[in-house]
């Protein structure tokens, strides 16, 4: 009888959800014989920090500053390799140097790209 | 159960309880105060929570940045009319059972800034106020006094009956007016179900209440 083997686990899996359960359902009944219900238009607003909320949340946001971020990360983090590229560079044998040269290559071509976007500018 | 018979049985090692005490325990010994601020108040509040003082001790430590889990409004602080909506509205949004402790003289009166134009004249003319701590601003000391005085309320608070507190009734509202801003003041410029102007003897004291005779 292989299936024994999880008999405990069954075990303490009921005695788990018997334990949610029993606590929801005490609170249910607590809620129902002693304490009302009483909802409200303030106590059922979406938001809770004193002020009316105004408008509408569903408003469509300019993903501008997104792409902004993006690039300016990317070239930020360029930076880091540029850094030990520099210091290494007479010690370069030529496809090292090739290799990374079409590594700038590529973000330089982002950065074409993004400029005909017209990323880059700013309205 | 027989008061006499409980204290005998606790001397023979057997504890007995009721729903009722069991419940009062428990919401005596864990106030969730709101994080809530309004004035120089806030800052002995602040220092009430740290480490000389402890709150801790009285299971109030955990201040809520939410009304929603929130069951204590420490209103620390002067209340201007401009902020008064938001501290009726905060309180509405809190789950009963509620209470409110009004912090040092502007919360209970206006205090210093009273004859100031844009200064409410004490919170409890918008929501129920359970305890007044008087003090320019209280100290700590005066902040732990009034969370022993509420906790003593709740403790003596009956679960059925007559005398039931405000949250297990269902008569008993749970939110209050929220003020609106005015042509001149706040409107309604108090709720009149919960607080009364007090009415002054101007025979008796000689003099009204701007000091004038």
């Amino acid at each position: 009888m292989t299936n024994n083997m999880y008999l405990p686990v069954i075990v303490l899996l009921l005695a788990a959800i018997a334990f949610a359960l029993s606590t929801l359902l005490l609170a249910w009944f607590w809620a129902r014989f002693f304490s009302p219900h009483k909802p409200g238009p303030s106590k059922n607003a979406i938001y809770e920090c004193g002020l009316e909320s105004q408008g509408d949340a569903w408003i469509q946001f300019k993903p501008g500053y997104y792409l902004y971020g993006i690039i300016f990360l990317v070239f930020d983090v360029e930076a880091i390799f540029l850094l030990p590229f520099a210091v290494a560079f007479t010690g370069f044998s030529a496809t090292e140097c090739i290799a990374m040269l079409v590594f700038l290559l590529l973000l330089v071509e982002g950065l074409v790209w993004a400029y005909q976007k017209k990323v880059l500018v700013w309205t | 159960m027989d008061e006499k018979l409980k204290t005998e049985l606790s001397k023979q090692g057997i504890f007995t309880t009721s729903l009722q005490e069991l419940y009062n325990w428990g919401r005596t010994s864990s106030i969730w105060p709101l994080n809530f601020g309004l004035a120089c108040c806030a800052i002995e509040m602040i220092a009430t929570t740290m480490a000389r003082y402890d709150l801790a001790r009285f299971g109030a430590e955990v201040f809520r940045p939410s009304p929603r889990q929130a069951d204590l409004m420490i209103v620390a602080g002067t209340v201007t009319k401009k902020m008064a909506p938001q501290v009726v509205r905060l309180y509405n949004q809190m789950p009963e059972p509620k209470y409110v402790i009004s912090m040092g003289a502007c919360a209970i009166s206006g205090g210093p800034f009273k004859q100031g134009y844009n200064v409410l004249k004490g919170i409890d003319r918008y929501i129920p106020v359970d305890i007044y701590i008087p003090g320019c601003p209280p100290r700590p000391e005066a902040l732990i006094d009034a969370f022993m005085e509420l906790q003593k309320k709740i403790d003596a608070q009956q679960l059925t009956g007559e005398n039931r507190p405000r949250h297990l009734n269902a008569d008993e509202p749970s939110e209050f007016i929220v003020p609106q801003f005015g042509e001149h003041d706040l409107e309604p410029t108090r709720n009149s179900s919960i607080w009364e102007p007090p009415l002054v003897q101007i025979a008796q004291t000689g003099s009204d209440e701007s000091g004038s005779h």
